[in-house]
């Protein structure tokens, strides 16, 4: 088989994986306005599609600014997991010790339902964005620190013997092994991270609940189910969905780049 | 039989038992002169592989001494060390891969530059530098994973059942293209094996351990010239040498080769 034939085989799996969902989607989006329109399901149930979009549109002034805060509170969230998981990750492998007694306030902050911490957060944090910074970074962190942790003592044992019988320093054996050796369990843990650090912002903002200028996507859906305004809570609902989704493809590209030319789960499945 | 004159690997009475009273190795003395080809051969589990991370500094024995020397001057020999398997970073390219060890060392970029590729060229993937492991077969890891271990040019070669994975064919070239090197560089080189006739076809010397505790219980020098090739596989001499190994396994108890 040649690389062209390939490349083209390749771009039409690509299509049929991304019209075959596509077309669904529609499908349901028209069955969706005709079941609305047929039975004329009022708007304060069941907006339609069109005046969701609409909504979008009209509301755009109050939504964009609350996207942003949405954004904003998931993308620090994200980049403090990755810095805090990955250090505590590297610390842990330095010493058992660190570890003995680092590890079990990790392991309590993951198992206890951040609901239920986000009110406690909320009193002692200096002001509302620290509050829901904290709150999401404590729900996404623990996946990148635990694969981090597993991946770094994944390196295989035989290049390890290697690394001793050449002399290699802490740092090359940290950079030139344990590192490369890390990256997919790595990334794995970074692709539920990201997931999960949009989750924790929009929850630690129903927490919080905070009217004003700090507030976010999920405090607009509060404050329109209180005034029954439905197609603007399913607009925003719509634009978290976006933000989950563009989150997940961009991980998952990030992936393919660094992983594909050598790790097993990114090579085709028929060779 | 040329004899030299200071052994490059000494063991006196070395022994290797763990916390839980398991015995890996008992009173084991071996001397390895220059330039020799020790195969050494037994049941899996009686503790060649052990033996050789012994000798390659990887362990120390709980008792009894192993030591390593290249020259009179008494510096600790190069070592170059391939595993059963082929043991390459699946992320780095074969010139990365082979790059390591000199890397690791601290060797100025362009002298290492110019190893890589002599050891590339000796194993015969000059032309696969830039692959990545994934795209080699078997026997080609294997070539290099063998050129990572002549980059540094060690003086004893140290190889852990390198070839059990290939099939009969791959094998049999590996084995001579060794032997080539080998007649060329002159390591010494400890070759561990599970096959009585691979370690015939190679070795100037062979050692035979039996297991439960793992022991050397015989030691058999292999006469036949150099160099050897297809024919000499064939020959009576050949087999006669087969026959000796084969029965030293058998009083060592030892069924399970």
């Amino acid at each position: 088989m040649s690389d062209a034939t390939a490349t083209t085989r390749s771009r039409h799996r690509l299509a049929a994986d991304l019209a075959v969902p596509l077309l669904i989607a529609l499908l349901a989006l028209g069955a969706w306005e005709a079941i609305v329109r047929w039975r004329d399901v009022p708007a304060y149930i069941l907006p339609a599609p069109s005046l969701i979009a609409r909504t979008l549109v009209t509301d755009w002034g109050t939504l964009w600014p609350a996207w942003l805060i949405t954004l904003k509170v998931t993308a620090l969230a994200l980049l403090a997991s990755i810095v805090g998981g990955v250090g505590l990750a590297f610390l842990f492998t330095l010493s058992r010790w660190i570890e003995r007694s680092l590890f079990p306030f990790a392991i309590i902050l993951q198992v206890t339902p951040i609901i239920a911490i986000a009110p406690l957060i909320l009193i002692y944090a200096p002001n509302t964005l620290s509050a829901l910074l904290l709150c999401a970074w404590i729900v996404a962190f623990f996946p990148v620190l635990s694969n981090t942790v597993t991946g770094l003592r994944s390196a295989d044992r035989n290049l390890q013997d290697l690394f001793t019988l050449y002399g290699a320093t802490r740092w090359q054996r940290l950079r030139l092994l344990l590192a490369p050796s890390a990256l997919p369990y790595f990334l794995a843990g970074l692709r539920i991270a990201g997931g999960l650090s949009l989750i924790g912002a929009v929850i630690a903002e129903f927490t919080a609940g905070t009217a004003g200028q700090e507030s976010g996507l999920a405090w607009r859906i509060l404050e329109a189910s209180f005034r029954l305004n439905v197609a603007r809570m399913f607009a925003a609902l719509t634009l978290i969905s976006v933000t989950g989704i563009a989150i997940f493809v961009a991980l998952n590209i990030l992936t393919r780049k660094l992983l594909g030319h050598w790790h097993e789960s990114q090579l085709p499945e028929h060779r | 039989m040329n004899v030299q004159a200071a052994p490059l690997i000494e063991i006196r009475d070395a022994a290797l038992s763990y916390g839980n009273g398991t015995v890996a190795l008992e009173s084991v003395n071996l001397s390895v002169g220059q330039h020799e080809f020790l195969g050494l051969v037994g049941p899996s589990g009686c503790g060649k592989s052990t033996l050789l991370r012994l000798i390659a500094g990887l362990m120390a024995p709980s008792a009894g001494r192993v030591s390593t020397v290249s020259d009179r001057s008494g510096d600790a020999p190069e070592i170059g060390f391939v595993f059963q398997e082929p043991t390459l970073m699946p992320w780095a390219r074969v010139f990365d891969n082979v790059h390591l060890p000199l890397r690791l060392k601290g060797l100025p970029v362009a002298e290492a530059r110019s190893r890589v590729e002599q050891a590339l060229e000796m194993v015969g993937l000059a032309d696969f530098r830039r692959a990545y492991p994934r795209e080699l077969s078997g026997g080609m890891k294997m070539r290099v994973s063998i050129a990572r271990a002549l980059v540094t040019r060690p003086t004893l070669l140290l190889m852990d059942e390198p070839f059990a994975a290939l099939d009969d064919m791959t094998r049999h070239r590996l084995n001579d293209d060794l032997l080539k090197l080998w007649s060329e560089q002159r390591w010494t080189v400890v070759f561990v094996t599970h096959s009585i006739y691979e370690a015939v076809y190679l070795s100037s010397r062979v050692a035979v351990m039996a297991a439960s505790p793992g022991r050397i219980v015989a030691d058999l020098h292999i006469d036949s010239p150099y160099p050897r090739d297809q024919e000499y596989r064939l020959s009576a001499a050949y087999g006669a040498h087969c026959r000796v190994v084969t029965s030293a396994l058998a009083q060592a108890g030892t069924s399970d080769v």
